[in-house]
């Protein structure tokens, strides 16, 4: 299987999507001549031309709008946000028309669009532009989330949200984009709703997604050398959520910590949390512990956003907290 | 804030406690650790030990009274600060309880006899309320393990996992109520009324209990053998003869602990307990031994008797014995036996069978040592004899097993110098 970065699986399914479907375009700052902010449309221009691959004026409520209306056109737009925190001025557009077009048309307009960018924070971008969006996109109904963390993840859920009929929210990361790992060929579709346990484990599941899958890894290789034993479970997508995954692990290690990007008021931790007591009580050995990014702006501070983030050693204390060693 | 005092729970299996003696009166300053009261639990009398500084600002259960576990018993707190009429938190003021007493009661008139407290059944205090986690709740239920029973290792005392998993199943304790305490009365009964029903005390429920949850659901059987002390008896005359003056005489008692200690040793298959979905065979031995006191019977244990001298353990059965007809026995010392014995040779029984101490698996009924005419090839000799009976568990013990633990311990016995082996 080739090894790719995660920008490259990203690319290559932009790219078999656009070969598959006259459809499918790509719309967004920079997306065409500069070949992406974070060159994940390299070579499409090329390939594709100017018809479909689409560079827009500094205006996200402008290209969101008109993505909307080409998808109820008929086409099957994806537009690049150059981070999720600039898509806050498309805000009304996602919210208001592409969510709830389908369910005002009393289902006669699907809306099959996809929005995607890096989210959440990548290094000394400073608080407005370090934001982790995927609480605020996933409390929309009408909405789907996806936030792979890997590759082959990236690959198959930007093809699934490409064919889906509805729209779909595809998080990336800045830090991500430079991940390699290896990305099967042509058709590699991963369903949307579907989590995926990156790493076995018995006493503890540690939850997690994009970026905080990497935290989570590591935190769980300091917790093997403690002798315990964590599950590592990947969601992928947070809207649908993956219910029977994350209750079936649950109920397997009778633990769990969530690790999120965002902030905790009103977190996906918080979304977690809720499943989990309720649907695994009877199964909890220990209140579930939440890691995520402190409760604060993104400090600029290197030390001090390093000290906001989720950290492998959060990740480790909170899981004995949970297995009540300390 | 003042603190509350409550009836703790001290022993595993205590589920109400009467109050037999304040050490501290209402306005003492207590210490906390200092003891504050003597209370009796279903088998000892025991220290209730303050857990905060200050003042014993108001005593709530007056002295024979019985009240559940996690009863407020007293408060402590700064002198002058106020305890009743907070709401829910301050104890129901039984009406005629506390009341104010006859004021111009005479002197010899007898003490009024104190009311037992009653409290809600609803509404409990914190003590007894388990915090258990969900999943620790769950496991016990379905294994039976009593959760307040359970010693919790989580935050604020929380019952876990872990704590469920190492504890040992129980028959699940029956709702706490209050009962006075009784005595057996006296033989003489001359008072004209037919009979006199006296409610079971502490002691009395836990017997018929655990004694209940034995022979029934356990299937006992039983092996008889006779043996000749003959010679044990001759031992245990040298022995006590040397010690002399040193004092410390060795009792039949003891040579049988001592020889039913060491033929467990080489019979583990009858040193076990029986635990549901599995046996624990013991590598150690601990021998209880019943002990006959007032109102019941309770069973001291002589840990590791196989490791101890004769004298080690005859000094160890007195001081034992001693402090369980003073009902001064810890928890810890009539609790995690691992075989059985008991003896009514002093009462001049010959052959009796005795009730399994669950989860044991075994337990020896001794009789008395009675001179009989032997058989010996061709004449006839007088020797002294014992007979003794051992019950089983046959969950545990089969008849051949119990059969070759007991010809161990009769050729120990019949032979004493064979425990030097």
């Amino acid at each position: 299987m080739p090894t790719l970065t995660y920008r490259d699986a990203l690319n290559q399914a932009l790219r078999e999507e656009m070969q598959r479907d006259p459809n499918v375009f790509l719309m967004g700052e920079e997306v065409g001549v500069y070949q992406g902010a974070y060159k994940v449309s390299r070579g499409l221009l090329e390939e594709f031309g100017p018809q479909r691959i689409v560079d827009t004026p500094i205006a996200e409520l402008g290209f969101a709008g008109i993505g909307v209306g080409a998808a109820m056109g008929g086409l099957r737009p994806v537009i690049e946000f150059m981070t999720w925190n600039f898509a806050i001025l498309a805000l009304d557009q996602i919210v208001n028309s592409a969510a709830k077009m389908l369910y005002m048309s009393g289902g006669q307009i699907p809306m099959p669009i996809v929005f995607r960018g890096p989210n959440g924070a990548a290094l000394q971008l400073a608080a407005q532009h370090s934001q982790a969006w995927e609480s605020w996109v996933s409390h929309i109904p009408g909405l789907k989330v996806v936030a792979p963390a890997t590759p082959a993840d990236a690959k198959g859920l930007l093809k699934s949200a490409i064919r889906d009929n509805n729209p779909v929210m595809v998080l990336e990361g800045e830090m991500l984009y430079n991940l390699k790992g290896e990305v099967p060929d042509g058709e590699h579709l991963v369903p949307i709703g579907r989590a995926d346990v990156k790493r076995e484990g018995k006493d503890v599941t540690l939850v997690c997604h994009s970026k905080t899958l990497a935290v989570a890894q590591k935190a769980a290789d300091q917790l093997a050398e403690q002798d315990i034993s964590a599950e590592v479970l990947d969601l992928r997508s947070l809207r649908p959520l993956d219910d029977e995954a994350i209750l079936a692990s649950v109920r397997k290690t009778n633990r769990a910590v969530v690790v999120e990007e965002g902030w905790p008021h009103a977190g996906i931790g918080a979304q977690l949390v809720d499943l989990i007591q309720r649907d695994a009580f009877d199964d909890l050995d220990a209140p579930v512990q939440r890691v995520g990014q402190a409760d604060v702006p993104m400090p600029y501070n290197k030390h001090l956003e390093r000290a906001a983030k989720a950290s492998p050693e959060k990740v480790v204390a909170a899981a004995r907290r949970v297995l009540y060693l300390d | 804030m003042a603190t509350k005092v409550h009836m703790e729970a001290l022993s595993p299996t205590m589920e109400e406690g009467r109050l037999v003696k304040w050490n501290k009166k209402e306005g003492d300053a207590v210490k906390s650790g200092e003891t504050l009261a003597e209370v009796e639990t279903d088998k000892a009398v025991m220290e209730l030990v303050a857990r905060a500084d200050g003042q014993l600002l108001k005593v709530v259960v007056q002295e024979g009274t019985t009240v559940p576990v996690g009863n407020v018993v007293a408060w402590i707190g700064k002198p002058g600060e106020k305890v009743d009429g907070d709401g829910a938190a301050a104890p129901a003021k039984p009406a005629g309880t506390v009341a104010a007493p006859p004021a111009p009661a005479p002197k010899s008139a007898p003490q009024p006899v104190p009311q037992p407290v009653r409290q809600p059944a609803a509404a409990p205090a914190d003590a007894t309320r388990v915090k258990a986690s969900p999943l620790a709740r769950r496991m016990a239920q379905d294994a039976g393990v009593d959760l307040k029973l359970v010693q919790g290792s989580g935050p604020g005392g929380r019952v876990i996992k872990r704590d469920v998993e190492s504890a040992p199943a129980r028959p699940a304790a029956a709702g706490a109520t209050t009962y006075p305490v009784s005595r057996v009365p006296s033989p003489v009964v001359r008072t004209g009324v037919p009979y006199e029903d006296v409610p079971l005390s502490q002691i009395r429920k836990t017997i018929a209990k655990r004694l209940a949850a034995s022979i029934g659901p356990i299937p006992h059987f039983f092996l008889t053998t006779e043996i000749d002390m003959e010679r044990a008896a001759d031992a245990r005359e040298a022995i006590n003869k040397q010690l002399g003056e040193q004092g410390g005489k060795i009792s039949f008692n003891d040579i049988i602990i001592k020889a039913v200690a060491l033929a467990l040793m080489q019979h583990r298959a009858c040193n076990a307990w029986f635990q549901d979905d599995h046996i624990r065979y013991w590598n150690e031995v601990h021998v209880g031994m019943a002990v006959a006191i007032e109102d019941g019977l309770i069973t001291p244990v002589i840990r590791n008797a196989d490791q101890k001298s004769l004298r080690e353990i005859s000094a160890e059965s007195r001081e034992l014995a001693g402090r369980a007809r003073n009902r001064r026995l810890k928890p810890e010392e009539y609790t995690g036996g691992t075989f059985s014995v008991s003896n009514l040779g002093m009462f001049d029984i010959e052959h009796f069978t005795a009730v399994i101490n669950p989860p044991e698996a075994g337990i020896i009924a001794i009789g008395s040592i009675v001179p009989q005419a032997v058989a010996a090839g061709d004449t006839v000799s007088v020797r002294r004899r014992m007979k003794l009976t051992m019950s089983c568990d046959h969950r545990v013990i089969d008849g051949a097993t119990g059969a070759a633990f007991l010809r161990t311990l009769k050729q120990m016995l019949e032979n004493p110098l064979a425990m030097l082996l």
